[in-house]
């Protein structure tokens, strides 16, 4: 998939109606191509319903979204072959094997059978599962199964990066690595937008919007959202703040 | 629709069944269990029926009626009662099916050319025996009651009797009535739908129970192609399921199979893939592994079993059911398969059965793929 100009990701007015339920409320934002962006937000926020609209997993009530310039409603099979997803549900199949397990998702996404051995060298390298090839996904440790579900997501080299809550329910350390895993890709030019709930991921983000009740409540670069509250605010603060805020206006 | 796309599916689903033993175990064990069942245990033939006599009358007449029913193979006798009471005994924990009184003043009516009569009594609590057993009776003491009178008109001299009329039966097919050879090959239709609805039933909801669904809806692959690699891989484990029962009826049963192996196999893949779409609709419909197990088990093991005119025959339903066998794929299985096992009979004949299976496979097929589009947009 050749890259193309303009933003790696493209959010206008975008809404989702579940009957009279708004999960996603006017929502407009830019993704640039390299960027780490970060989706922070409580639960039920509508993170994870923006993020699949995004995937082509739910089609949009009203608004427009363009991912890698391919149009969300109209062109899904093309936004399909420009990203990797992974959701915080864990999702590979758990009676197959590590290496079987890439294999099938190398042949989803159409890798071509020569340049195979090379794509799932390089994701059983990235997830740090040498030597685990012939390992039954079961029994695998939930971070590894993590960086595992990463691998599969990236075996047909996408240009963009979609991860839903990917290290919860994952230990700190094991967290930390995933990130790491994060800035590597993104040093090699791949667009990453992550959603999270946990304030010091928030942190690592290239520039991130806060989403509170469907709608974006602040967006910027973790370095503005904090200044924008006063010195010395924390991730924290300015997460609390704007809630206050945006509950403030609508009362 | 991508091949690298359809190999990946296939092969994964493939690697599914081969893990899972439990379900594997099941389809290849299914087959054997119920053909075991079936071929030893369910005969409808009713012959050696146990039969209690009482004879009252100890005369050489008496005798002689004893004698036809030893001599019958559909009669076995098991006492010659010298109380009437025993044979309700008898009857009542069913150690006797037939009992058989012949009473006290038998040799002097018949000598005296009255009505002579034989008391016959049957367990109606197993009615199909009974009605079968009855006629074998009446047939048997008719028979000795023409004899004896053919013999009286000699006797007196008056020339021959007119000859009655002689019934020549001649079965076409399976001309020993074997009742397995024809539930042998009818089993065939209702293993494959049970193999083939239940399993897939189960192979669409799993994939949304674990979550791996949304993970597959990311991926470029399309419904088309996800439902094509599963129906492939579950088309494989259904044809192995044939070829046991094939292999098992005709050399462990000794079922006769006249008729084309080629047509055989063309019908059973026929048959095999709308069932096999039958299971991936409900699953897709459904979407909960458990919901999808238990409508595929109704709406396909009993209609094959029931309707199917696998063991209870068609014309003797009521004519409201008669109507609804019509739209049982597995009532024109059963049909190609007695056609080609029992009667050998071809193409020209069973033509009519083909494109019925063969519509039924397009329209459950278009069907599946389009419930699949829309649950999977």
């Amino acid at each position: 998939m050749q890259p193309r100009n303009g933003s790696a990701v493209e959010v206008r007015s975008l809404v989702k109606r579940f009957n009279s339920f708004v999960a996603v409320d006017r929502v407009t934002l830019d993704v640039a191509r390299g960027e780490i962006f970060g989706f922070l937000g409580p639960n039920g926020a509508g993170k994870s319903t923006t993020i699949r609209i995004l995937c082509g997993l739910l089609a949009p009530t009203e608004g427009s979204a363009r991912v890698h310039g391919f149009n969300v409603a109209t062109q899904p099979e093309l936004v399909k072959k420009s990203i990797g997803y992974m959701s915080q549900k864990f999702s590979l199949y758990d009676d197959l094997t590590v290496e079987e397990n890439l294999e099938f998702f190398s042949g989803v996404y159409g890798v071509p059978r020569n340049v195979r051995p090379l794509r799932q060298a390089y994701a059983l390298k990235m997830a740090g599962l040498e030597g685990e090839e012939h390992t039954m996904t079961r029994l695998l440790a939930g971070g590894w199964k993590q960086r595992l579900a990463l691998g599969c997501a990236i075996l047909h080299q996408p240009p963009i990066l979609f991860l839903d809550e990917p290290t919860s329910g994952v230990d700190p350390i094991a967290r930390r690595q995933f990130w790491d895993l994060i800035y590597a890709m993104a040093e090699s030019g791949t667009t990453v937008f992550v959603s999270t709930h946990y304030m010091e991921e928030a942190e690592y983000c290239h520039r991130l919007a806060l989403m509170y009740k469907g709608r974006t409540i602040a967006l910027g670069t973790p370095a503005e959202l904090k200044a924008s509250h006063g010195p010395g605010a924390t991730m924290n603060d300015v997460f609390i703040a704007s809630i206050e805020h945006e509950e403030a206006e609508s009362r | 629709m991508s091949f690298r796309r359809y190999s990946a599916i296939f092969r994964k689903e493939g690697l599914h069944i081969l893990r899972d033993w439990r379900s594997l175990a099941m389809a290849l064990g299914v087959p054997i269990l119920l053909l075991i069942l079936f071929g030893y245990a369910l005969t409808l033939d009713v012959d050696r029926i146990p039969t209690v006599i009482y004879d009252q009358d100890g005369s050489p007449q008496s005798r002689e009626v004893v004698e036809r029913f030893r001599g019958s193979r559909f009669f076995s006798i098991v006492e010659r009662q010298g109380d009437y009471r025993e044979i309700i005994r008898r009857i009542d924990n069913s150690t006797a099916l037939v009992g058989v009184v012949i009473p006290r003043d038998f040799a002097r009516k018949v000598a005296g050319n009255e009505v002579a009569e034989v008391q016959l009594l049957f367990d109606g609590s197993d009615s199909n025996t009974a009605s079968i057993a009855a006629g074998y009776a009446e047939a048997l003491v008719l028979a000795y009651s023409s004899e004896l009178r053919e013999r009286q008109v000699i006797r007196r001299g008056a020339g021959k009797m007119p000859p009655p009329i002689d019934a020549r039966v001649r079965v076409v097919y399976n001309n020993e009535l074997k009742s397995r050879n024809f539930i042998v090959p009818g089993l065939i239709a209702v293993i494959l739908m049970i193999i083939a609805a239940l399993l897939t039933s189960l192979t669409i909801a799993r994939e949304w129970e674990n979550g791996t669904m949304e993970q597959l809806l990311s991926t470029p692959v399309r419904p088309t192609e996800l439902l094509l690699g599963k129906l492939s891989a579950y088309f494989v484990l259904g044809m192995a399921d044939m070829a046991i029962a094939l292999a098992l009826g005709v050399s462990v049963f000794g079922v006769p199979m006249r008729g084309s192996l080629l047509l055989l196999i063309f019908a059973s893949a026929l048959y095999l893939f709308g069932a096999l779409c039958w299971g991936i609709l409900l699953s897709t419909v459904t979407r909960s592994q458990l919901l999808a197990f238990q409508v595929a088990l109704i709406s396909s093991f009993l209609p094959a079993f029931l309707l199917s005119g696998f063991i209870f025959a068609i014309p003797d339903m009521p004519f409201v059911i008669q109507q609804f066998t019509r739209i049982v794929p597995a009532r024109y299985f059963v049909a190609l398969l007695k056609g080609i096992f029992l009667k050998g009979v071809g193409v020209s004949v069973l033509w009519a059965d083909i494109l019925f299976l063969f519509v039924y496979a397009v329209l459950v097929f278009a069907l599946a793929s389009r419930t699949m589009r829309q649950k999977m947009a």
